[in-house]
């Protein structure tokens, strides 16, 4: 194995698809000669040319609803939405279009599409490039919505994203893109539905998304020095959501913490502490399930405002601590 | 459909030339001294800037009155500038201070002052011209009698919400200017790639609406179409498409490597097309100004902006308590 930063094995998982499946292409804004907004398609141009590597107008609803047109009819597009905050222009046709057809027309269609889409904040890019809108996707049903943490788990939730018939959402993090990790050479898949224990522990579950579940490894790190052990789970797809890991996980450890970097009102953080509490894991709780979530606000330019808006690796030790009434 | 040439704006007095100069090179300090402060590592986030594209942003603004209104764009310093706006507010801005435009709240991308009648840059592109429409739409049913420019670049003509508010705007005949700087590419996709004529003021004919292009790097032109626009949008003769030529001189953002692009092409530009440059020999051949006094123009500028870098870098931070404020009014 080697090391490799997650927009590298991104781009890896497409170019190796596109390689063996010609139905695979890539469109978006500025994927080209640019490279994309954070260079995930680096080279792209150079190895595919402009025919699968489409460069396109800024036209989010369009490009989003041709690349569904385009699934329907035969092709496996991959659309580069740049920030994840436009999918606010391409929403009509990502949830009143591909989520339905194949519901709507009895099972005749299939829209084997992949939006692949950064989110999150920490970039000072403010109110209108930093949002985690994935619980809007997550509601949706007829979407998958896959937010991988790693680069490995990336290149292979991604390869699966693009193998499945259906459409799927796949949130990238901006602050993820520079991360390094050891990523097999060769194409493979992990299935999509399939958490992942990042840490084992005995004390308390924290069931933390994209970005969230590096802080959580931090902050494991400094409670294991007060002899708190947590186990970190990663859903890594929240639909379909891998219940079974994170039950079995809170009926070990009997307390359970989610933790994920958008607004915590309304937010899929919710769906997946609910989940727990009607599980069979809430006659063996002893704390109430938690949550830790961005602030209500919008994401703020200021430098310490932004990380005020959302979970630090201290709020995590703090929260962990207050559960087990060590604080 | 292009323009015809202005028949040497008569109505503009000697002085408003010198002064529109001057909020040319003021924007093209300001421009200079971001980018600086961005390569020292003072401001975050991303920048753009719109050096190159002064005379659009001072000329079509200078054809406005106080009560008029903009939207801006996420190239949006000149406009702010052109306005009225305090440059030590704009980049105590971006600086993220809390006596910035935003309270350090919006940077660069979300410079508003609506007291002068800029109703914000926008990190949306074409975001602002339903907001535009809107601004004007309360003008026509208060009859407050202003007018709206709304700024936008070459690509935002591919977005439907350009599409959708020109023909709104049409249909209800409202008093708002759609002012296209097209400076040849939207990031790294040249226009003429993305759209399939040959110039974007035509997409007005499908509206009904008239469309001029004219050139971007002429203040004055610009000037005198915007005039023309304002008077027909102020005696309810609806809005207006004008395409501005023009071109960026840096990169999209923070980092480009400019490789949709070559360095001749950018030349060609920087020597022969600096709305600045020509402006200023048009200015001192008509014998309006002199050398010397351009010169201490210039420098007048370079100590206005260096006070202005002074009070943004000692304006404090915005409070913890101000991360929970103004979410609702
Ligand atoms: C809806 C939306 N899509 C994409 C972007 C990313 N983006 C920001 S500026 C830009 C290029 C805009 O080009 P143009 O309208 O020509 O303005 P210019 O930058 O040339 O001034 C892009 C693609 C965005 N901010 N908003
Ligand atoms: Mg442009």
């Amino acid at each position: 194995m080697r090391e490799i930063t997650y927009a590298e094995s991104v781009r890896e998982a497409m170019s190796q698809v596109m390689r063996a499946d010609e139905d695979v292409f890539i469109l978006g804004e500025d994927i080209g000669i640019y490279g994309g907004a954070f260079g995930v398609t680096n080279g792209m141009l150079d190895e595919f040319g402009p025919e699968r590597v489409r460069t396109t107008p800024i036209s989010e609803a369009a490009i989003t609803g041709c690349a569904i047109g385009a699934a329907m009819t035969g092709m496996r597009p991959i659309l580069e939405l740049q920030f994840s905050d436009f999918i606010t222009i391409a929403t009509d046709q990502i949830v009143n279009q591909a989520a339905k057809l194949r519901y709507m027309y009895g099972g005749k269609a299939s829209v084997p599409v992949v939006i692949r889409t950064p989110a999150g904040s920490g970039a000072g890019l403010a109110a209108q490039h930093s949002q985690s809108l994935e619980a809007w996707m997550a509601h949706i049903p007829g979407l998958k919505v896959i937010q991988p943490s790693t680069p490995s788990d990336a290149k292979g939730l991604l390869k699966a994203a693009i193998e499945d018939n259906n459409p799927v959402m796949f949130y990238e993090h901006k602050l993820l893109y520079g991360m390094k990790g050891d990523v097999a050479e060769d194409s493979y898949t992990i299935p999509i539905g399939v958490a992942d224990v990042k840490k084992e522990g005995t004390d308390l579950t924290v069931v933390a998304t994209s970005i969230m579940v590096h802080k959580t490894l931090e902050a494991a790190e400094e409670l294991g020095k007060e002899n708190i052990h947590i186990e970190v789970i990663d859903p890594r797809t929240l639909v379909p959501l891998d219940e079974e890991t994170i039950i079995k996980s809170v009926l070990k450890t009997r307390r359970a913490l989610v933790v994920t970097e958008a607004v915590k009102r309304g937010g899929y953080g919710a769906e997946i502490a609910s989940m727990i509490g009607e599980s069979e894991a809430f006659d063996f709780l002893d704390a109430p399930v938690s949550r830790l979530g961005g602030v209500d606000t919008p994401m703020p330019y200021n430098p310490t405002l932004e990380k005020m808006a959302v979970p630090q690796v201290g709020d995590i030790v703090q929260k962990v601590r207050e559960m087990l009434n060590r604080a | 459909m292009t323009g015809k040439k202005t028949k040497g704006s008569q109505d503009i007095t000697p002085e408003k030339k010198v002064e529109m100069l001057e909020q040319m090179i003021v924007i093209r300090h300001f421009e200079q001294k971001v980018e600086q402060m961005f390569m020292q590592g003072k401001i975050h986030g991303t920048m753009h800037l719109c050096t190159g594209q002064e005379a659009t942003a001072v000329g079509a603004i200078g054809a406005l009155e106080a009560k008029d209104k903009i939207t801006s764009t996420h190239r949006g310093h000149g406009h702010c500038i052109a306005k009225g706006s305090d440059i030590g507010r704009m980049l105590a801005e971006l600086l993220a201070k809390e006596t910035g435009y935003c309270k350090g709240k919006g940077g660069s991308m979300h410079i508003a002052d609506l007291d002068l009648g800029n109703l914000g840059a926008n990190g949306i592109v074409a975001g602002g011209h339903p907001l535009a429409t809107g601004a004007a739409l309360t003008s026509k049913m208060k009859k407050l009698g202003y007018v709206v420019i709304c700024f936008f670049g070459d690509g935002a003509s591919n977005e439907g919400s350009f599409h959708e508010s020109l023909n709104l705007a049409a249909v209800w005949d409202l008093p708002v200017i759609f002012f296209c700087e097209n400076n040849e590419y939207a990031m790294s996709g040249p226009i003429k790639e993305m759209i399939n004529i040959e110039h974007i003021s035509q997409r007005a004919s499908s509206y009904g609406m008239p469309g001029v292009t004219i050139n971007g790097s002429d203040v004055l032109e610009v000037y005198e179409a915007t005039k023309e626009a304002a008077e027909r949008a102020r005696s309810g003769q609806g809005p207006t498409l004008i395409e501005a030529k023009t071109y960026r001189f840096k990169g999209h953002s923070r980092a480009d490597a400019r490789k949709y692009r070559t360095r001749e092409e950018e030349k060609e530009w920087i020597t022969k097309k600096d709305p600045i440059a020509l402006f200023k020999k048009s200015l001192i051949d008509e014998g309006v100004l002199s050398e010397e006094k351009a010169q201490a123009i210039e420098d007048q500028v370079q100590s206005f902006v260096e006070k202005a870098q002074g009070f943004a870098e000692n304006s404090p931070e915005p409070s913890p308590e101000s991360l929970q404020e103004d979410v609702y009014a």
